[in-house]
């Protein structure tokens, strides 16, 4: 079996002290950042992504994808005590889960919330290591015309899914690949939009950019914002679940990690997408959706499932393709270019070790937060008691060495406060940044996939549309075009996607 | 003629600033043809894409149609506070040194809140100074100037 020797590789890479060691420390850190509200996985990775230049690219990697899955581990322990979503991700577990530690079922609310966001995180690992073989190969089939086709596949996707006006969206994906361009064009060595500026002549950094964005943007958006937190007093117990709990919960689990692992690797999917999907899904198929928002537990353990199912799942269009398909994603994306590793089908033939090292790594790092999380409650709900106030400018603090220290460049600190006032515009004007990120990374690789092809077929654009496959992605992208253009279709997102800001 | 949306107002047009910005400057690098493009070529394609989403969302936000939206309302203090905070830490590393630098970040930063406490934004300084330096520059080791360049002798 090459599958199982596949993995035989991955698991003597993690199991090496350094890198069980970057995985726990990822898992930790995760759950940490997690558990506290105003501070995501975004933002994590891009303080974290420089001091990961002194470490071997496996053990980075390891750490960072650590960090994105125990985010969702912690995430939902501030859910249910606090009521407030540790991260977005689990905005729609407050709803069952609140109400269930209100009942004096906190214990059991995160019992299942971890059991079930481990059984997703095995079966999501499994996914990935058997899909991602024959999709490197397909890839591999890919010329330039189908890559191009398949980006802009990829980021109409991850507009269908974001909040917010869908037009705003497009110029914010166009905004992005224009940021891009910045720099020296590797074909012609020419200088665009460097203004003479000699730091940009390698391009807008991808940490400045993403701490302006996601880093100080945030920081002041939620200052803006008076911060409540209202901790549970009540003592946490009864952990372990009665055996009709058990019963009752386990096709829901199987549900989330479906559901989950499906739309993670959907473009524009990924932990956030997964969880609402999944709640939905859940209070339609109910026998008595009524208990729903009262305290059901497979409101909490569908949409926990899920998540984690797809913040793993979200890793194989990254892994196999070389598209990321979220921020997150975008930010893996970044953190392999600083280490000189083009993501895409070569990594899995070139970097075998950092290839199933990575993937294993993530069945090891969700085995130790199961361990983790559940004793190590008390000292997440002391964390809750730390207040923003003192936690921004540590963050702000970390952002501006980490930036610093990416090029020992002091320009990208002035830059990333520059463009952390434009986050902050896009903020008020209600244009979400995803899609900007996604842009900026796919740029380049866009524009190049662009060039060839159009060389290859001596200026002929109908190259996109006479190869099959990049006509169905083509095809894809214009469906999902349409999707949003209808009205009821639009009307429906627009209520999920307010419920949500309803909660936060 | 009236402004319903502000926000999609506003939006529109600032897409279209960075449009017509990127279309008029990728013109002076070449654009080429389409089965040769030039440096200028794809930005060229790009600005027009913007300008164009630009105003269809500026318009659109004139139409009777659409949900009436406010301006957004910006508080000038966190931006002020926090922004600043980061320029001057931008400006004082070099020259200063990372102690003196990380102490005025925390406690510039610290204003931007409407809680603002100098003792606790002082604890808060020193606390963090600490783990900063065992972190940063004694375990991983940065390079990064620690104390102010008239008293490590760096020109």
């Amino acid at each position: 079996m090459e599958l199982l020797s596949n993995l035989a590789l991955g698991f003597q890479t993690v199991i090496s002290l350094q890198n069980l060691l970057y995985c726990f420390l990822g898992a930790l850190i995760g759950t940490l950042i997690g558990v506290l509200p105003g501070i995501g996985p975004v933002q994590t990775i891009a303080i974290l992504l420089p001091t990961t230049f002194a470490l071997p690219p496996v053990s980075a990697l390891i750490m960072l994808a650590g960090i994105y899955y125990g985010a969702q581990y912690g995430g939902s322990t501030t859910s249910i005590l606090v009521n407030v979503p540790g991260e977005a991700s689990s905005v729609v577990t407050c709803l069952d889960g609140y109400q269930m530690a209100l009942q004096g079922r906190a214990g059991a609310a995160l019992t299942i919330s971890a059991l079930g966001s481990f059984f997703a995180g095995c079966f999501a690992t499994v996914l990935l290591a058997v899909l991602a073989v024959p999709l490197s190969e397909l890839a591999f089939k890919f010329g330039p015309a189908e890559y191009f086709s398949l980006m802009v596949f990829g980021l109409i996707g991850s507009i269908v899914f974001a909040s917010g006006s869908p037009i705003k969206a497009i110029g914010m994906i166009v905004l992005g690949l224009l940021l891009g361009v910045v720099g020296t064009d590797i074909t012609s060595g020419t200088q665009r939009f460097s203004f003479g500026i000699p730091e940009l002549a390698d391009g807008i950094g991808f940490v400045p950019l993403a701490m302006g964005l996601f880093g100080i943007s945030e920081i002041i958006k939620s200052l803006e914002r008076k911060e409540k937190r209202e901790i549970l007093k009540t003592k946490i117990f009864g952990f372990w679940l009665k055996k009709k709990d058990l019963k009752e919960v386990a096709p829901a689990v199987a549900r989330g990690t479906l559901t989950g692992s499906f739309l993670g690797i959907l473009p524009g999917g990924g932990g956030i997408l997964s969880s609402f999907v999944s709640y939905m899904l859940e209070k339609k198929i109910s026998r008595n959706p009524e208990t729903f928002g009262k305290g059901n537990i497979c409101g909490v353990a569908s949409p926990e499932s899920a998540n984690n199912a797809g913040a793993q799942t979200s890793f194989i269009p990254l892994l196999t393709l070389g598209i990321p398909t979220n921020v997150v994603m975008a930010m893996m994306a970044g953190a392999m270019m600083i280490h000189g590793i083009q993501p895409g089908p070569r990594v899995i033939s070139s970097n075998p070790e950092l290839f199933w090292g990575v993937i294993t790594s993530m069945w090891v790092g969700n085995l130790m937060l199961v361990i983790l999380n559940l004793p190590l409650i008390g000292i997440w709900v002391k964390l809750l008691t730390v207040p923003y106030r003192v936690l921004y400018p540590a963050i702000l603090l970390f952002c501006c060495i980490g930036i610093y220290s990416v090029n020992n460049n002091i320009f990208d600190i002035w830059l990333t406060a520059i463009l952390g006032f434009l986050g902050y515009l896009f903020v008020k004007l209600e244009c979400e940044p995803a899609p900007l990120i996604l842009g900026f990374v796919l740029g380049p690789m866009m524009e190049e996939n662009l060039r060839r092809g159009m060389l290859l077929s001596r200026g002929d654009p109908s190259i996109f549309i006479t190869r099959p496959l990049s006509l169905a992605f083509l095809l894809m992208a214009f469906a999902m075009l349409v999707v949003i253009a209808v009205p009821a279709i639009r009307r429906k997102r627009e209520e999920a996607f307010h419920e949500e800001e309803e909660k936060k | 003629m009236q402004i319903r949306n502000h926000k999609d107002f506003n939006a529109g047009l600032l897409f279209l600033f960075f449009g017509i910005a990127s279309t008029v400057s990728s013109r002076s690098y070449s654009i080429g043809t389409a089965a040769k493009m030039g440096p200028g070529y794809f930005p060229f394609a790009l600005g027009l894409m913007l300008v164009l989403l630009g105003l269809v969302i500026s318009l659109r936000s004139l139409s009777k149609g659409r949900e009436v939206r406010k301006k957004a309302l910006i508080k000038v203090r966190p931006v002020f506070f926090v922004l600043s905070s980061v320029v001057l830490f931008g400006l004082l590393l070099l020259p200063f040194g990372l102690i003196l630098s990380t102490i005025l970040l925390i406690l510039i930063s610290s204003m931007a809140s409407e809680e603002f406490k100098m003792r606790v934004a002082i604890l808060n300084a020193l606390v963090l100074l600490i783990i900063v330096l065992i972190i940063f520059v004694y375990f991983l080791q940065f390079q990064i100037p620690v104390l102010p360049a008239f008293l490590s002798g760096r020109t």
